[in-house]
C-alpha cells in the first residue's frame, strides 16, 4: 500500500489525512451540538434538525445577496452577521415550533419522532415554495476560500480552519451554559425531574422553550457554516440528519462529552477508512462498527449516572 | 409564431391554467389557428385516446416536490414551452395540445401510479416525463402494459430499449466515448481517476469509461471510487487524488454531493485550470448551486450547452427566458425535454395518426431541424442521433464550447465489448 510512496510523501499523507479527519470531526460536532441539546437534554427526537440547519443556510444566502447588492464594501465580513442572523432565525422558528407543537408531546417522546418528521416535510415544501426548488449558490468572501500552502504537498484549507474555530467556540459556549450557568442548572434539573423542578420554582415551560430554541439556533449556525462546504437547497438538510443522529446516539444521549468523543471516533474512523478503501465501503464499515458497539453498549459511549 | 408569445411569466401561467378549463380564451388569442382544420377524429384516433376534433391531451409527469424537484423543474418548463409553441403554430394535426400535469413527487411507485392514471383514466396520447432511471424503470412496465408513449429526456446508462419510449437524451456511449477521446488527445490524458455517486448510472458509465480508457486509449485508471448519494465530505478522496496525481479526474457525482465535492476541491487548493477535470454530471443547472467561481475551468461533456452559437438555440434561449424569467438557466436535460413534444408532433403528423402503434413505427428517421442543439434524428432503436460537445466552465456559470464532434453519433444502447 505504502511501497509506492517516498518517506516525505508518507509524512504529508498523514498530516493531510489527520487534518481532513479534524475537519470532519468539527463538521460532525457542529451538526450534532444542536441535536445533543434537544435530543440529549430534552429527549425530543427532532427529525427536522436538518431543516433548521437549512434555514440558517438560506439566511446566509439572503444576507450575502443583500450585501452584494447594497453594501458590497462590507462583503468580506458579511459571514459573521449572517451567522448571527441564522442563529436568531432558526432559534425563533424553534421557539415557535416548541410552543405550537413540541410542548404538547413531552409526555409522549416517541411521538415527537413522527411529529417532527412531518414538520421536516412541511418545512422542505415551504422552502421549495418560497425559495424555489433549485439549489442556490452562496458566494463567499475571497479570504474564506482557498488554502494556505505549508509545503508542496500539505495545504491547509481556510474554510476547514474556520469551521474548526467556530466549532470550538460554540462547544465551549454550550459547555459553559450547560454546566456553569444558573440557566444550565435549571435545564439539567428539568431534564432529570420535571415535576420536582417545577415544585422548587423553576419555570419549566420557559426553560423548555429556550432550550429548544437554543438547539435550533445552533443548528442554524451550523447550516450557515456548511454553506462553505455543502449545498443549499430545500432538501439539503436531509444530507446531514443521519450522521447527526449517529453521532448523538453513539455518544450517549445526555452527555456533551459523549457527543464530542463520538464525533471524534466516527470522523477519524471514517476519514481513515475512506483513504484506504472506497467511499461507500468506508460508510458501510463505519455504520457496522457503530451498530456493533451500540449492541454491546446500548446507552452509548458516555452516560449520566442518574438514580432512576 | 413569436408574436403570439409576447406575454410575461404570470400571464402565460394563468393562460395555461385557463387552457385546462376552457379552450375559448386561448383560442381567441390565436388567430392563425383554424378550428377543425385537421382530419376527422375517427381516422386519427382508433384506440380511444383523449383526442377530440379540437384538442389532444398529453401528460407531463415529473417531480415538482421532493428531492428531484431541483432537477426536474427545468424539464417541466421546457415541455410547457414546447407545447405552447406548437399550439401557437397550429397544434398537431389541427388539434391544440392540452396537457395534464402529474407530480411524481420524487417517489418511484408514485411515478408508476401517476403514469397509470394518465394512461387509463385520462387516455393521454403521450407522456413527457421521468428524469431518474429509477423513475423510468418504475414507469416502463405500466407504459408497456397500457401501450402508452413516453418521451424521456435524461442522459442515462443505456442497456434499455422499448417500442413505447423515445429517449431524447444521450445513452452512455454517446456521452462518454467522444469526451474521453477528446481529453486523451487534447489534454494528453493518460491516467484517469474515476469518481462517482453510488448508483446505477455512474457505475455503468464508469464501466464503459474504464473499458474505453484501458482498451482503446492505452491509458490507465489510477483510482475508481463511489460515494453514497448525499455524501458531503470529500477531503479524504481529494487527498488521494493529490497523491496519485492523475492527468484527468473523471467525475459523475450527482445531487447535493456535487456542490460539496467542487467546493472542497477548490478549498483544498486544486486549481481546475491546471488539473484537468472532465465531468458528465454537471450542467448549467448544477452550476447554479455549486457557484460558477467554485468550478471554473472544469470540462463537461454534454450534447447541449446554453451558450451554443446557432440560430435555433438563440431563439430557444430567448423564448425560454421570456416565459420563465431572465435568471433561469438551461441545462442539457432541459433542452432534451424540449425536444419531446416537437418530436412527438412530427411523428404524429408523419403517421397521420395519434395511435401509439403507428407512432412507434413512424418515429424512425424523424428529423428535427429546429432543435436548439442542432439537427437531430430518431434512430430505429428509439434513441437520438446527436453530437457530443465538450464545454469549459466560465466564472459566470456558462460553458465555453471547446470541442464538438464533426458528425452525429449513432446511439448504441447495447454497446458490445463495454459490458
Amino acid at each position: 500500500m505504502f511501497a509506492e510512496y517516498s518517506l516525505p510523501e508518507l509524512g504529508s499523507i498523514f498530516v493531510m489525512q489527520g487534518f481532513a479527519g479534524l475537519i470532519l470531526f468539527s463538521v460532525f460536532l457542529l451538526m450534532a451540538l444542536g441535536l445533543a441539546i434537544i435530543f440529549g437534554q430534552m429527549g425530543v427526537i427532532n427529525m427536522a434538525h436538518g431543516e433548521f440547519m437549512i434555514l440558517g443556510a438560506y439566511v446566509t444566502y439572503f444576507t450575502s445577496q443583500f450585501f452584494l447588492n447594497y453594501i458590497p464594501a462590507l462583503f468580506s465580513i458579511y459571514f459573521f452577521l449572517a451567522m448571527g442572523l441564522a442563529f436568531l432565525a432558526s432559534g425563533a422558528l424553534g421557539m415557535f415550533i416548541e410552543w405550537a407543537m413540541i410542548r404538547h408531546l413531552y409526555k409522549r417522546p416517541l411521538d415527537t419522532l413522527l411529529a417532527t418528521w412531518g414538520l421536516s416535510l412541511i418545512l422542505q415544501q415551504l422552502y421549495r415554495s418560497f425559495f424555489g426548488p433549485r439549489e442556490v449558490g452562496v458566494e463567499l468572501p475571497e479570504w474564506m476560500m482557498g488554502s494556505i500552502p505549508v509545503t508542496d504537498m500539505v495545504e491547509v484549507q481556510i474554510n476547514g480552519l474556520f469551521v474548526m474555530g467556530l466549532t470550538m467556540a460554540i462547544t465551549i459556549a454550550v459547555a459553559f451554559l450547560m454546566y456553569k450557568s444558573r440557566w444550565g442548572k435549571q435545564v439539567r434539573a428539568v431534564v432529570q425531574n420535571r415535576v420536582m423542578a417545577g415544585a422548587v420554582g423553576i419555570n419549566t415551560e420557559k426553560v423548555d422553550r429556550y432550550t429548544f430554541a437554543l438547539g435550533c439556533g445552533i443548528a442554524g449556525v451550523a447550516g450557515s457554516a456548511f454553506t462553505m462546504i455543502g449545498s443549499t437547497g430545500p432538501t439539503s438538510g436531509q444530507l446531514y440528519i443521519v450522521d447527526t443522529f449517529l453521532v448523538v446516539v453513539f455518544g450517549g444521549a445526555a452527555s456533551l462529552l459523549g457527543t464530542i468523543a463520538s464525533a471524534f471516533t466516527i470522523s477519524q474512523a471514517q476519514s481513515t477508512m475512506e483513504f484506504f478503501l472506497s467511499g461507500s465501503m468506508a460508510k458501510v464499515l463505519t455504520l457496522l462498527g457503530v451498530v456493533g458497539i451500540l449492541m454491546l453498549r446500548p446507552q452509548g459511549l458516555f452516560t449520566l449516572k442518574v438514580r432512576r | 409564431m413569436s408574436d403570439d408569445i409576447e406575454r410575461g411569466l404570470e400571464s402565460s401561467l394563468r393562460r395555461k391554467l385557463l387552457m385546462g378549463m376552457a379552450a375559448i380564451p386561448a383560442v381567441a388569442l390565436m388567430p392563425k389557428f383554424a378550428l377543425g382544420a385537421g382530419p376527422a377524429t375517427s381516422e386519427v384516433n382508433t384506440t380511444g385516446l383523449a383526442v377530440t376534433d379540437t384538442e389532444v391531451t398529453v401528460g407531463i409527469l415529473h417531480s415538482v416536490t421532493g428531492t428531484m424537484a431541483i432537477s426536474e423543474t427545468g424539464s417541466v418548463q421546457a415541455e410547457k414551452l414546447a407545447i405552447e409553441q406548437i399550439n401557437a403554430a397550429g397544434g398537431v394535426l389541427g388539434r391544440k395540445i392540452k396537457y395534464i400535469q402529474e407530480d411524481g413527487a420524487s417517489d418511484w411507485p408514485t411515478f408508476a401510479e401517476k403514469a397509470k392514471k394518465l394512461l387509463v383514466q385520462d387516455k393521454v396520447a403521450a407522456i413527457m416525463g421521468c428524469w431518474t432511471s429509477a423513475s423510468r424503470k418504475a414507469v416502463l412496465p405500466v407504459i408497456e402494459q397500457y401501450n402508452g408513449m413516453l418521451y424521456y429526456p435524461t442522459f442515462y446508462e443505456g442497456l434499455e430499449q422499448s417500442k413505447n419510449v423515445i429517449y431524447t437524451g444521450q445513452e452512455a456511449t454517446q456521452q462518454i466515448l467522444a469526451g474521453l477521446d477528446w481529453v486523451a488527445k487534447e489534454k494528453a490524458g493518460k491516467s484517469f481517476y474515476l469518481i462517482g455517486s453510488d448508483y446505477i448510472w455512474p457505475r455503468t458509465s464508469m464501466k464503459i469509461a474504464r473499458k474505453h480508457i484501458e482498451a482503446h486509449l492505452g491509458g490507465s485508471v489510477s483510482g475508481e471510487e463511489y460515494f453514497p448519494l448525499g455524501h458531503t465530505q470529500f477531503n479524504s478522496v481529494i487527498n488521494k487524488i493529490k497523491l496519485r496525481k492523475p492527468d484527468v479526474i473523471y467525475c459523475a457525482v450527482v445531487g447535493g454531493s456535487n456542490v460539496a465535492f467542487y467546493k472542497q476541491l477548490k478549498a483544498a487548493g486544486i486549481d481546475l485550470s491546471k488539473q484537468t477535470l472532465l465531468t458528465i454530471s454537471v450542467t448549467e443547472d448544477e452550476i447554479d448551486g455549486i457557484g460558477g467561481e467554485n468550478i471554473t475551468g472544469a470540462y463537461a461533456c454534454m450534447k447541449y450547452f446554453q451558450s451554443l452559437e446557432n440560430d435555433n438555440n438563440k431563439e430557444f434561449v430567448a423564448e425560454f427566458k421570456k416565459m420563465w424569467g431572465e435568471k433561469t438557466v438551461i441545462g442539457d436535460v432541459t433542452q432534451a425535454a424540449y425536444l419531446g413534444p416537437w418530436l412527438w408532433k412530427m411523428t404524429v403528423e408523419k403517421a397521420g395518426s395519434f395511435d401509439v402503434d403507428k407512432i412507434a413505427v413512424a418515429s424512425t428517421d424523424i428529423e428535427f431541424t429546429k432543435a436548439p442543439e442542432g439537427y437531430v434524428k430518431i434512430h430505429e432503436n428509439h434513441h437520438l442521433w446527436s453530437k457530443a460537445r465538450v464545454g469549459q466552465v466560465q466564472p459566470d456559470g456558462q460553458f465555453k464550447v471547446v470541442f464538438e464532434t464533426a458528425d452525429l453519433i449513432e446511439p448504441n444502447p447495447f454497446p458490445e465489448g463495454y459490458q
